[in-house]
């Protein structure tokens, strides 16, 4: 399975819009596979991440806010999107992997995140 | 939560004060996490302020104004107010247009204690499409038969009174279109405007939707959860098809119209709450008193204002003027250009008797314009069952037997039976044409190979 994260420095970044950095992690069997790759976007773009995530053949996708018609177009590209997650990515990342992770999921992480995270 | 954070809540009890204000506010610390948060912006963020204290702000509004913690860390600096537009994701994955008023919070000794930020919502003054905003409700109530008029003039008697009201008429009337309508125009205009369908939800469920639960109510209630009762505060909660709430929950309805508060399920505290109430129902409330289903209490306590939407076929004229707003809209929608109809098919439109109102209506329009190839909608554009219209038999007392969603089952091109079901024709009759070729099906429908084969899979016609 492969995971793509919209990431802000340490943190799941909260606009899937305004995105200008993902991470992209394989797992299988409830373990991740090798070192998640990160990808820098030329510019934050919902429309160009979207060709970007169809491009990679991700499977789930962890984000923070999206609109209504990029979560529809994944949807319809049978693309699981985990949304409005709050907290570190990697903590997310783990959650995903175990299969707990929940759109709306404020990770325990989210509330140690300090200025040092920006 | 950061030491800080509790010493904030220590000195000052904001939550009551920012809570009786409509617009979304939050209280942030020195280190820019959320302190405390009102019921509003829990609204728009779908995040309760229990769940926001102690995390960067941020992340809880997602909001776009540039890198707002510099620009949230500059007001906390310098003590300038940023005033400034921008847009947030809300819960429900929309967009919405806000503006932002940033000012910082000083304490006795004049230093930098948090930030307080105000977020308007000015999508109503701002619609996406650049037109003028609707603000009344009304200009998309079409009609100009007099039982619509004499409806037009009440409207405003009914939107500057705080009473609440029962909008009854057949499905399809509009009932819900009216109430927001009234809502609009009421001087609860800038405050939330919610709706809940009393039939769609089980028992148990609807309570805790309507008046929240508080943590360890239920297996599964992990937080607290406000209702939509107190989502609603000093707004308007519009109860549709009020006539299928159950029995313990009018009761529970019923105090909160007497008393104006109650308690969230599994909670200690009573909850205050100045909310509106105007419900909404296709069955005969009166009936249902009768037969003991529904408390004659609320049903009095309801029935303060009433307002009863004509059905179409009462509405002298008004079909003609539904015909043509349909058509211009469905064609800009739907990137058609017919002009018109034939006088036949006037004829046959003007004459049906539309059990489902306007609601039918607009779907025979919207089947006539995806079917029609010409520059006017003829008669062979028309959905069969208009032709051989079936007797509306329904009374009053059978009109109880109609349960939202109970089991009815629509044929192909019947009435609400939705365009999927007219496509799934189309490509039917094509292949059969084509004797099953697919290439040459795709080329009479005017769609790629591909589109088709997309199609089929979807009506799972492979």
């Amino acid at each position: 399975m492969k995971i793509l994260i919209t990431v802000r420095k340490n943190w799941v970044a909260p606009r899937f819009d305004l995105t200008s950095e993902v991470v992209i992690a394989l797992c299988e069997d409830q373990h991740i596979l090798g070192s998640p790759r990160t990808i820098l976007m030329t510019r934050p773009s919902a429309e160009e991440l979207c060709a970007l995530i169809i491009k990679e053949g991700i499977n789930t996708v962890i984000c923070g806010g999206i609109e209504e018609s990029h979560l529809q177009y994944l949807a319809w590209k049978k693309i699981r999107v985990i949304d409005s997650v709050v907290g570190p990515y990697a903590e997310a990342l783990k959650a995903a992997v175990a299969g707990f992770l929940q759109s709306g999921t404020i990770l325990p992480g989210a509330k140690q995140g300090g200025l040092n995270d920006e | 939560m950061k030491s800080t954070t509790v010493a904030f809540i220590d000195k000052i009890k904001i939550s009551e004060i920012i809570n009786g204000v409509p617009h979304g506010i939050a209280i942030l610390d020195k280190d820019l996490c959320v302190v405390e948060m009102n019921n509003s912006l829990e609204l728009l963020t779908g995040v309760t302020a229990s769940e926001a204290r102690g995390i960067r702000a941020d992340f809880i509004l997602r909001c776009n104004i540039g890198k707002s913690s510099k620009k949230f860390r500059e007001v906390l600096e310098t003590g300038n107010s940023l005033s400034v537009a921008g847009d947030i994701i809300t819960q429900h994955h929309q967009k919405s247009p806000i503006h932002f008023t940033v000012s910082s919070i000083r304490d006795d000794s004049g230093k930098a204690a948090g930030l307080c930020i105000f977020l308007e919502d000015i999508s109503v003054l701002q619609s996406v499409d650049g037109k003028e905003p609707n603000l009344d409700g009304v200009k998309d109530i079409l009609g100009r038969s007099q039982k619509m008029l004499e409806m037009f003039e009440l409207m405003p008697v009914l939107a500057h009174t705080d009473a609440s009201i029962l909008i009854t008429g057949e499905t399809g009337t509009g009932k819900d279109m009216i109430a927001e309508a009234i809502h609009r125009a009421s001087s609860r205009t800038r405050h939330p405007f919610i709706k809940i369908n009393c039939g769609a939800l089980p028992e148990a469920l609807l309570e805790s939707e309507l008046f929240g639960h508080v943590r360890g109510a239920f297996t599964g209630a992990v937080k607290d959860k406000p209702g939509l009762f107190s989502l609603a505060q000093n707004g308007t909660i519009f109860l549709t098809e009020i006539g299928d709430l159950p029995l313990s929950l009018q009761v529970k309805l019923l105090s909160v119209l007497d008393d104006k508060e109650f308690f969230p399920v599994g909670g200690v505290k009573k909850e205050k709450v100045d909310v509106r109430i105007i419900a909404a129902t296709h069955r005969p409330l009166r009936e249902l008193v009768r037969r003991g289903e529904f408390r004659e209490d609320l049903f009095y306590r309801l029935n303060v204002l009433r307002l009863h939407l004509p059905a179409l076929r009462e509405r002298d004229g008004d079909i003609r003027l539904l015909l043509d707003h349909f058509l211009r809209k469905l064609n800009t929608d739907l990137g058609k250009s017919i002009k018109g109809y034939t006088s036949k098919a006037i004829e046959i439109l003007t004459s049906y008797h539309y059990p489902g109102n306007v609601r039918e209506l607009r779907n025979i329009i919207e089947y006539a314009v995806h079917i029609c190839q010409g520059k006017s909608v003829k008669k062979e554009c028309l959905p069969e069952y208009v032709f051989s219209p079936q007797e509306d038999s329904r009374t009053v007392g059978e009109e109880e037997k109609e349960q939202p969603g109970a089991g009815q089952t629509q044929s192909p091109g019947s009435p609400g039976g939705g365009w999927s079901d007219i496509e799934k024709e189309m490509i039917l009759e094509a292949l059969k044409k084509t004797g099953g070729n697919r290439s040459k099906a795709a080329k009479i429908l005017g769609w790629g190979r591909t589109t088709l084969w997309r199609k089929l899979n979807r009506y799972s016609l492979n």
